[in-house]
């Protein structure tokens, strides 16, 4: 089910409108304008109507629910973890709709593959690849046009006026000549029975009123109190917690256990082997934790990764000098390093990177005979669907996901195998489905379950003629697969991992001789999509190695990048906004240095200038100056955010972020030696947005992407160091 | 053995093992869940509570210890500098996924509260043991300095 999913991986897809509703209306849904009261969910009138043409009227029914309390809910079929798409999908619907802020209320959609697939991943329900806004700024454009004008036809039909004549503004339906006015709520009953435009009319970009402008995020009041529920917060009547011991290293196995002492536990009900473990559960998590500690299990290693992260980096290098697969090869690479002035060839290290989300993973399952009820922040439910589905003998309609926010994931709450709810599935299923069941990980089962960044070797090779310009580029990039043998391997295509080799195959410079190879790796340690994925560790070593390219040749880095973007105009801009605001060229006295890099990611260019500060004890990130261009901005202050966000994760990581193995054990467990970036090294940072009226797209991931490449960069033209394995730590100064 | 607790102004009795952590008996036992967990070596400060005023990590603090002491959590504090930094939070949209913040305006308002005008040194001093994956560590100390203003005003 999960298995074929688009071959092209995450790129646009070529819909026509028509194409765009039968995609979206695969069903015909009740329609969901209509009568009920909010404070009533699922209360009679929820599906009021159901027209004789399904594909019309369901889309509108999926996603827009208006209210006799005059409340606006939009149904969410993508999860914020932070990102703020609850607020970004409502301001779309508001936008089209001319509703007022104040009204709009955000709901996440039920798991439905067929509902509410992402239209970049085929049949799918997922957040992902910064795609939630470019997938659903016309799909909820349209939906919300469409409840426009039955809102209207409902106030024609009852004034006895023209539609022609009324207008909608900020939430009120209203007929100026005759004073006449009302409210959605008040027309909500009757527009439900409205039949549904064909097509309906979208607003001209130049007359939208709320995108562009500032609004509150929808999350910010409920986040600032304490009553925003996370899954770990989920409180069900009788509900069990659970904990799982885990294997000490990736791919052991439990060869036996003796659960007596855990029994022993006040509290502790059930001691359960899973497929990833023995499960100890108890009647809270004081006691769960105690019980585990009691337990005894003996684990079977054979089949388990033992090497260190050193090992592995020097697999990887022997890999990386064999033949690879060619990801993109341009001209002649090897006729133009044998005719070029000078050569440069450089070695990248990078490391496991845990997402390390502040809420760590976790789950409540609740299970009977014909029917399994899961609660959990996912990015992919409809995965989590199916597999809690398989585990139990149901039909995936058989499974209710519910989707809560969550706290952080940044890739991580995406696992195609769905590990956290598959291992919680089964707990309830070992304990017979007595009891909802929350499944809780401590800080270092999270660590040590992994799925990380995968750990990437990178050698890369340039050629400078006499005038400075780059001839030859060749790039090759050792790393091992994380979709290898999961039901997203349709997106490895010609022996090429696209999430392996993105921002390093599609390198937008002009350089007429370029060659990037990709060398998949074995390796027995689960690992992920981390925040932006390919792009985290391919626009670091391509922007870092470009900028050698330019001294090499004598060339001002900005003005190298220039001359290669001539004909990307959008890039180009980035780059050029970015380096006029932070004041590029001027100087900036002994001691400290600025760097620049540019990275296209999800369809976004993200450009960005950093300071710094170097003296004999190490350094400091003073300003970071970021311009992005992500299409039509809907929330301007939600994408300074992100980009805010997305670079203080990214210096995060560079600062100080490293998962390393020793036979096969991680070694940084908890914050104590995985040590995220805090206040005190976080820089001040400027967000300039380049105003644009192509179509929007994501920004959850590119802010991360320039980041790593503009520091190094920027402490080498303070100290003339240049880093070549990250994090950086005390590299400066060791 | 029951362990009485003053919570918030409200009195609790809780009958739990005496090393059992204050934040899983504000959360299990007293269903306060604005309180978070993120480490239980109070090292990211998501469970950040007050103890007679004063910023506590509730994640390595055994329930006997607090009991006799007044305890507030994020459902329940409502000093001045409390509300002006909810406020200040909520104007700048501090938030992204928020599971830290209830940590992190626990120790805004305990800094607030001591010190009405903090520079960004005494921010980054009090705020250091407060991680934030989504790193709105910028907005935060933003939001610390306009609560400070609307204090002083």
């Amino acid at each position: 089910m999960l298995g074929k999913l688009y071959s092209n991986g995450f790129a646009r897809p070529a819909l026509s409108r028509r194409g765009f509703l039968k995609v979206v209306g695969l069903s015909g849904a009740g329609f969901m304008i209509g009568c009920s009261d909010s404070s009533e969910p699922a209360a009679e009138g929820v599906a009021t109507s159901v027209t004789d043409d399904p594909i019309t009227s369901s889309e509108f029914g999926a996603f827009v629910r208006i209210s006799t309390d005059n409340s606006v809910t939009v149904l969410c079929k993508h999860l914020d973890k932070g990102q703020g798409i609850t607020t970004g999908l409502s301001s779309i619907v508001a936008e089209e709709l001319d509703a007022d802020w104040s009204q709009m209320r955000a709901e996440f959609a039920p798991a439905n593959a067929a509902l509410y697939n992402n239209l970049y991943f085929g049949p799918v329900q997922g957040t992902g690849g910064s795609t939630s806004i470019a997938n659903s700024w016309m799909q909820l454009r349209q939906a919300a046009a469409g409840a426009r004008a039955m809102l209207v036809e409902a106030a024609a039909a009852r004034w006895q006026l023209p539609a022609n004549e009324i207008s909608v503004s900020r939430g009120t339906v209203e007929h100026a000549a005759s004073g006449q006015s009302a409210s959605f709520g008040e027309l909500a009953a009757a527009a439900a029975d409205v039949q549904p435009p064909e097509e309906p009319t979208l607003k001209s970009p130049e007359d939208f009123t709320l995108i562009g402008t500032h609004v509150p995020r929808l999350d910010s009041e409920s986040k600032t109190d304490g009553s925003q529920v996370f899954t770990l917060d989920v409180t069900l009547p009788g509900m069990l917690t659970a904990l799982v011991a885990q294997p000490p290293k990736f791919g052991a196995t439990v060869a036996s256990f003796d659960a007596a002492a855990a029994l022993d536990v006040p509290g502790v009900s059930d001691v359960v082997e899973i497929s990833s473990g023995v499960a100890v559960v108890a009647d809270n998590f004081w006691s769960a934790r105690k019980g585990r500690d009691a337990l005894i299990v003996e684990w079977d290693e054979a089949g388990a990764e033992q090497r260190g992260t050193d090992d592995m980096f020097a697999d990887y290098e022997e890999l990386a000098a064999a033949a690879g697969v060619t990801a993109r090869s341009d001209g002649d690479v090897d006729a133009a390093f044998d005719t070029a002035d000078e050569v440069i060839r450089r070695e990248y290290h990078l490391p496991f990177l845990a997402h390390a989300a502040m809420e760590p993973m976790d789950c409540v399952v609740e299970i009977s005979s014909d029917h399994c009820e899961i609660w959990t922040g996912s990015q992919i439910p409809t995965g989590d669907q199916f597999v809690a589905a398989m585990i139990l003998g149901l039909q995936p309609e058989q499974v209710t996901v519910n989707t809560l926010y969550a706290g952080g994931s940044f890739g991580r709450r995406a696992t195609p195998s769905s590990e956290f709810v598959a291992a919680n599935v089964e707990i309830a299923k070992g304990i017979g489905g007595r009891a909802p069941v929350k499944l809780v990980r401590t800080r270092e089962d999270d660590m040590a379950m992994g799925y990380f960044r995968p750990l990437s070797y990178h050698v890369l090779e340039g050629a400078v003629d006499a005038d400075g310009g780059v001839t030859a580029w060749r790039h090759r990039l050792a790393i091992q697969s994380f979709l290898r043998g999961t039901s997203w391997e349709g997106l490895i295509q010609d022996g090429i991992d696209s999430t392996a080799v993105e921002g390093a195959r599609g390198l937008p410079y002009a350089i007429p001789n370029l060659e990037v190879s990709h060398h998949e790796a074995e390796n027995g340690v689960p690992t992920l999509w981390w925040r932006s994925v390919g792009h985290t560790h391919n626009g670091y070593v391509t922007e870092a190695f470009l900028d050698e390219l330019a001294e090499a040749g004598g060339q001002d880095p900005f003005e190298l990048r220039r001359a290669l973007l001539a004909d990307k105009p959008r890039h180009l801009a980035v780059l050029e906004l970015a380096a006029e605001k932070a004041g590029w060229g001027e100087d900036l006295g002994p001691g400290r240095g600025r760097g620049i890099a540019m990275h296209e990611s999800f369809g976004s260019f993200v450009a960005e200038v950093v300071d710094v500060t170097v003296d004999d004890s190490g350094f400091s990130v003073d300003r970071v100056v970021c311009a992005v261009d992500c299409g039509i901005a809907i929330n301007p202050d939600v994408i300074r955010a992100q980009m805010e966000g997305g670079i203080g994760y990214a210096l995060s990581a560079a600062l100080s972020e490293e998962v390393t193995l020793v036979d096969g054990e991680v070694q940084e467990l908890n914050f104590d030696r995985y040590q995220p970036l805090r206040i005190d090294r976080m820089p001040d940072i400027e967000v300039h947005i380049v105003p644009s009226a192509e179509a929007p797209t994501g920004v959850g991931e590119p802010g991360t992407p320039p980041l790593a490449a503009a520091l190094v960069n920027a402490l080498h033209a303070a100290t003339g160091k240049r880093i070549y394995r990250m994090p950086i730590r005390d590299q400066l100064t060791a | 053995m029951a362990i009485d607790l003053d919570v918030n102004g409200s009195s609790y009795s809780v009958d739990v093992p005496d090393d059992k952590p204050l934040l899983w008996v504000l959360r299990e036992d007293i269903g306060l869940t604005g309180t978070k967990f993120g480490c239980g070596i109070a090292q990211c400060g998501a469970c950040t509570v007050h103890l007679n005023g004063q910023p506590m990590r509730s994640c390595i603090l055994p329930v006997s210890a607090a009991s006799g002491q007044k305890i507030t959590t994020v459902e329940g504090v409502e000093s001045p500098a409390a509300m002006a930094v909810r406020s200040a939070w909520r104007e700048l949209d501090v938030v992204q996924c928020g599971y830290c913040q209830s940590g992190q305006m626990m120790s805004a308002t305990a800094l607030l509260e001591s010190n009405p005008s903090p520079t960004d040194d005494d921010i980054d001093a009090a705020m250091r043991g407060n991680l934030c994956r989504c790193a709105t560590y910028h907005r935060i100390r933003a939001a610390i300095h306009r609560a400070a203003d609307e204090m002083e005003a």
